[in-house]
């Protein structure tokens, strides 16, 4: 694809505007009193949501860059992942200050004896340090080693899965649905993988 | 286990006595005044089916959660997961004519018209607390009349011991039905001095009008001081039986959701807190409030349960 340098610019400000557009819906509604009757619940699930698919976004990006055979989806790879990192930090700051009301007894009552939020926190944890290194400077810094370190990634997609099963009373069809997407992207990886190591077999006479 | 009965009414939920009080002669005041201006059916429309009713005994002084929030955010898996969806998909629902199926250890067993056992049990207003296991509650105004009463004249036998109820199965017009979340039909029950006792109510109506079809339509069982999924919605049967019956949720998941199910912040969920409730309706910015030893019933009902362990018979 030929675009100039301040095509992209223009693209990634779309991208970044439309990125952005579902928390803006999402406090609108809760400043007009649009959310329903559990306004907290709305914002926190809205946000956890939005958190889920930019992670997928996310994890789409290479498969789509090995499925075309262009480079541009890296692109956005960065800006995807901090949103993926935005949503889930409001998701956590909704739980915090409107759920528990930044209540100290009530995180050391709830977050103990929920294996699911703990899950959630765990997610959340492995989301910060990719957060922190995502700059170009801390890209370039770590070296071989960052892309070892992002492929944390990975794993941060399985326990927000499990955080979503475990917090789910019957009803797996979301759930599922987010398993589904993310068993393809990251199993794609798998094959590729094994495809590639495979490969030196191959020439063996 | 030490069951605790005090009070946690924060002073700010009561209504003033005297407001509550004018505000319900108000209210009969302009019923009054609009049917004896205009013609009767339009002051019924204007005001609902119920506004006549008399406020039963146990009805709390607390003011009632809006009707949009408690009519627009309901559990009915019968119709979908999601608590908005089911509203729109119960419209589906025909709740006229109804009957109840009565059967098992009862001297009356038989079909009866929803209207004859309506005319049967004078209804009443019962303002309750609604608590529902996810940890969230509001304050309903329901009409309904007590359940005891009702099972009485169908004259139960000495071996009635549980009375097990079961909502509508019908996957046509219930779509939720159509998926296997639960084992359909929902059924849930009451130990029989459970369902004796004159706090369990059946509600017809809620805010001085018909049930909502998403609440329940036309009859559903009302039970405050137990999680909210023992109020059994859409009921066309009751049994008599002589051992526990195998309820819906307990079906599903028996570590998580008890025969019994009353409320009780000392015993969690397994997988999560229940001391603490989201009172629906308030500002996002209000704390959850403190959950209540049987949902703040204590007082009426912990009788039954002494000498139980609460943590085993949850």
């Amino acid at each position: 694809m030929l675009v100039s340098k301040k095509g992209w610019t223009a693209i990634k400000t779309i991208v970044f505007s439309l990125s952005l557009m579902p928390f803006g819906l999402l406090v609108n509604g809760a400043i007009k009193d649009q959310l329903g009757a559990n306004p907290i619940e709305a914002l926190h699930f809205g946000f956890g949501d939005w958190a889920l698919r930019f992670l997928c976004i996310g994890l789409a990006l290479t498969p789509i860059k090995m499925i075309t055979g262009q480079s541009w989806p890296l692109r956005f790879r960065r800006m995807i992942g901090l949103f993926a990192f935005f949503y889930a930090s409001q998701h956590l700051l909704v739980f915090i200050v409107l759920d528990l009301s930044l209540s100290w007894e009530a995180f050391k009552d709830e977050v103990p004896k929920s294996p699911y939020i703990l899950m959630g926190l765990l997610t959340f944890l492995l989301l910060v340090p990719l957060a922190v290194t995502s700059t170009k400077k801390m890209q370039k810094r770590l070296g071989r080693s960052w892309l070892k370190l992002h492929r944390l990634v990975y794993l941060a997609g399985l326990t927000a899965l499990v955080h979503y099963f475990w917090l789910v009373k019957s009803d797996y069809t979301e759930p599922l649905i987010y398993a589904l997407v993310i068993g393809v992207l990251l199993g794609i990886r798998v094959i590729v993988y094994y495809r590639m190591t495979a490969k030196p077999l191959n020439l063996i006479p | 286990m030490i069951i605790k009965t005090k009070s946690n009414i924060f002073s700010s939920e009561i209504t003033d006595r005297a407001v509550f009080e004018s505000r319900r002669e108000f209210v009969k005041a302009a019923t009054a005044l609009s049917a004896g201006l205009m013609l009767p059916s339009l002051g019924h429309a204007a005001t609902g089916k119920y506004a006549d009713v008399p406020v039963g005994p146990y009805s709390a002084k607390l003011q009632a959660t809006d009707r949009e929030d408690v009519a627009g955010y309901t559990n009915y898996y019968e119709f979908s997961t999601n608590k908005q969806d089911s509203t729109v998909l119960a419209r589906a629902l025909k709740t006229k004519p109804w009957s109840v199926e009565v059967v098992g250890e009862v001297e009356k067993p038989g079909t009866y018209n929803l209207e004859n056992i309506l005319k049967d049990n004078p209804v009443q207003e019962r303002i309750y607390r609604f608590r529902c296991v996810e940890a969230w509650s509001m304050v309903v105004p329901w009409i309904g009349f007590p359940l005891g009463e009702m099972l009485q004249r169908f004259k139960p036998t000495s071996k009635a011991r549980f009375v097990e109820f079961t909502t509508l199965n019908n996957p046509e017009i219930m779509v939720g039905q159509r998926t296997s979340v639960l084992d359909w039909p929902y059924v849930e029950g009451l130990r029989m001095d459970e369902a004796m006792h004159p706090l369990a109510i059946m509600a017809t109506g809620m805010y001085d009008d018909e049930l909502p079809n998403q609440n329940g339509a036309p009859l559903r069982l009302v039970v405050p001081w137990k999680y909210g999924f023992k109020s059994i919605k859409a009921v066309v049967k009751i049994r008599f039986i002589e051992s526990m019956p195998e309820t819906a949720w307990h079906k599903s998941a028996p570590g998580e959701y008890g025969f019994y199910a009353n409320v009780n912040p000392e015993v969690s969920h397994p997988r999560w807190s229940q001391n603490r409730e989201r009172v629906l309706g308030r500002s996002i910015f209000t704390p959850k409030r403190d959950t209540e030893i049987f949902n703040g019933y204590g007082e009426e009902v912990a009788a039954l349960y002494s000498g139980m362990d609460l943590e085993k018979y949850f």
